[in-house]
């Protein structure tokens, strides 16, 4: 048999190869190439069609039906911002506790207003309705006010929640995309046989990092262009600051998903780990609505988490524009979080 | 660094490799074969004794010590979705000079399944994938792990193929294996382990001659006679070596055949037992295990 021919050039450099490998792997998973780049699309979108902005609906309102009924439905038949039927006493009381009119108009000749003084709505329909009904009975006008619509872009539901999907799906994808694959390779004996093969350590784990910063490039721009463009949300603050935050994100949540991925042999294991980790922050970090209806002997508690603290910083900077300065404490949050956990995962992690 | 003599030693268990030979681990499932070849490969601390391999020690991630070994685990799960190319090519990286890959996908017979997906191999090649990788860096010694453990007979076949072509450059391997052909094929001396501690070693002929005798005569006999057979009567027929209960029958190890077996037959006739079953064989590495434990080495 011939000798084959020993080169000492051939090979690449590891760092890169293992890169590439990861960079591979995730391209040839549909599964992660939807998770990662079309679902947090599609969330958007369909929430963002869910919580369009409308032209206010105008307020159910219920009159009793008798001898005054008709004249009250054609005095508020004038307001533009109520809807009032005749209804019988008894269908009148029915509507309104089942909320499909906010105020009952009883039939006296000196009207009473039923209503929940609770509900915000009730008590904008009181007030229309009393003056409709007052100008119906001959009270003229002092003045006429002239009033200035002002509809604010950027304060949206579909423009608060964009930075928190952006955010949300940096956790997600930053601690599935390190966590599972790393224990597929522990599970698989794979991280044994690199390390045997003389394959750094420090290689092994920065190229996880290092692919997974790749990622995020097409990742997050593939939600903001669609956001920008197709629903319109502002980017106010500097595009160079927002991606700075989001590569801190990524960091951050690549080194909780190294430290939830240190020990586990299994999937199984490690499932519940970053189920552990992530679900109190998909309900405590402000993705869906904003953190200040928790009380206040939970804020503490609220604001330490990093998805709150990348939350915060990326709604600031696209909705606000708010620049570094101001969010020095957030990204701090993020930073020592993403420090502390890499630490601790390379010392405690398991190589076989 | 052509310290040729210990290639790897352990104290205490008294193993050496030799350069250019191949040695093996002849033992059971759960002997203590992959524990010993995790702790050469410095995948594993001893907890007393020393380890030198290729005159160095293991310390720290052993980088440089690493890129002379070429290291095949008992099983590695390659990432399904990578090409064959591409892990050969992965592997290469790690060291420092070392074959092309296209040279390694030659030598190991995969150049045909060069751009199919891990996922598509079969066993066989999945194991000489992991071959491959272990050849990547041209190594000075090899470890094999159990390597046909599951295969197919053609697949273990291509297997032994690419060892012995490794073997026939000078280099040195270690394996370890539970089936005794492979140890006998393969290895130049083989020691037989068994519950962590080695219990025999020498070359596959040295072990075989150990026995005192080349053939092994199992038979068997109708049940209502069994009773009047004992080993102490077996042993006095002419050539017998030595007689033991093996199952349902009795194995002995004679030195010929030809005179063993027309006394023994005539012996059985004179006590009224008739044979159910009657196998001559060479003398093999499981007859060797079989006569130290009284055990065979597929039954762990």
């Amino acid at each position: 048999m011939a000798e084959p021919r020993v080169t000492a050039t051939g090979g690449g450099s590891p760092l890169l190869e293992l890169t590439r490998m990861r960079i591979l792997e995730l391209t040839r998973e549909p599964e992660a190439v939807f998770w990662v780049f079309v679902f947090p699309i599609l969330l958007a979108g369909i929430l963002g069609l869910a919580f369009r902005s409308r032209p206010p609906d105008p307020l159910p309102v219920a009159i009793v039906e008798g001898a005054n009924s008709e004249a009250r439905l054609a005095a508020l038949a004038a307001a533009p911002d109520l809807n009032a039927r005749v209804f019988s006493v008894s269908e009148a009381r029915l509507a309104l506790t089942r909320g499909r009119v906010v105020l009952v108009v009883s039939d006296d000749a000196v009207p009473s207003y039923a209503y929940d003084p609770a509900n915000a709505e009730s008590r904008a329909a009181r007030l229309a309705v009393d003056a409709a009904l007052q100008r119906g009975a001959g009270r003229e006008d002092v003045f006429t006010a002239v009033t200035a619509e002002v509809t604010e872009p950027g304060s949206r539901y579909v423009d608060f929640l964009v930075p928190g999907l952006l955010g949300m799906n940096l956790m997600g994808t930053g601690m599935w995309g390190i966590g599972f694959s790393l224990v597929v390779a522990r599970n698989g004996n794979l991280l044994k046989r690199l390390i045997a093969a003389p394959a750094r350590r420090s290689h092994v784990l920065g190229a996880q990092l290092t692919s997974r910063l790749i990622f995020l490039i097409p990742e997050a721009g593939a939600l903001l262009l669609f956001a920008y463009f197709a629903l319109g949300v502002p980017m106010r603050g500097s595009v160079f600051l927002l991606t700075g935050i989001s590569l801190l994100g990524a960091m951050a949540f690549s080194g909780l998903g190294l430290l939830a991925a240190a020990r586990p042999k299994t999937i199984e294991g490690v499932s519940g780990i970053m189920n552990l980790v992530m679900v109190p922050m998909w309900i405590f970090s402000g993705t869906f609505f904003a953190t200040e209806r928790f009380p206040a002997a939970m804020q503490p508690f609220v604001q330490a988490l990093p998805l709150t603290a990348l939350n915060d910083a990326l709604r600031a900077v696209m909705l606000e524009g708010v620049g570094l300065v101001p969010l020095l404490p957030e990204l701090a949050t993020l930073a020592v979080w993403g420090a502390v956990s890499f630490v601790i995962a390379l010392k405690i992690f398991r190589w076989q | 660094m052509k310290r040729y003599g210990d290639l790897v030693a352990v104290d205490g268990l008294d193993l050496e490799v030799h350069a250019g030979e191949c040695f093996g681990m002849l033992g059971p499932n759960g002997a203590g074969k992959t524990t010993t070849v995790e702790v050469f490969e410095g995948l594993r601390v001893p907890d007393a004794g020393e380890v030198e391999v290729l005159g160095d020690r293991w310390q720290g991630d052993g980088l440089r010590l690493r890129s002379r070994l070429g290291i095949q685990l008992q099983e590695t799960k390659f990432p399904e979705k990578l090409q064959v190319r591409e892990v050969v090519r992965l592997f290469r990286s790690f060291y420092p000079r070392g074959l092309d890959v296209e040279a390694i996908l030659d030598l190991v017979g995969l150049q045909e399944k060069a751009g199919a997906h891990v996922r598509g191999l079969s066993g066989g090649q999945k194991q000489r994938l992991s071959l491959g990788c272990a050849l990547v860096g041209d190594p000075d010694l090899l470890f094999l792990d159990e390597p046909t453990t599951g295969l197919d007979p053609q697949s273990r076949r291509q297997t032994w193929e690419i060892v012995e072509n490794f073997k026939a450059r000078g280099r040195s391997v270690l394996l370890t294996t539970h089936y005794m052909e492979e140890a006998a094929r393969l290895c130049d001396r083989v020691a037989v382990v068994d519950h962590g501690k080695v219990i025999a070693q020498g070359t596959p002929k040295e072990l075989i001659a150990s026995l005192g005798a080349e053939h092994v005569i199992e038979f068997a006999v109708n049940e209502s006679a069994a009773s009047a057979i004992d080993p102490a009567l077996l042993r006095t027929l002419p050539s017998v070596e030595e007689a033991a209960p093996n199952g349902t029958g009795w194995r002995l190890t004679v030195r010929e055949v030809h005179r063993a077996v027309p006394a023994l037959l005539a012996t059985l006739a004179e006590r009224g037992a008739e044979p159910t079953q009657l196998t001559t064989h060479h003398a093999t590495l499981e007859d060797v295990f079989m006569a130290l434990t009284g055990r065979m080495l597929r039954d762990g």
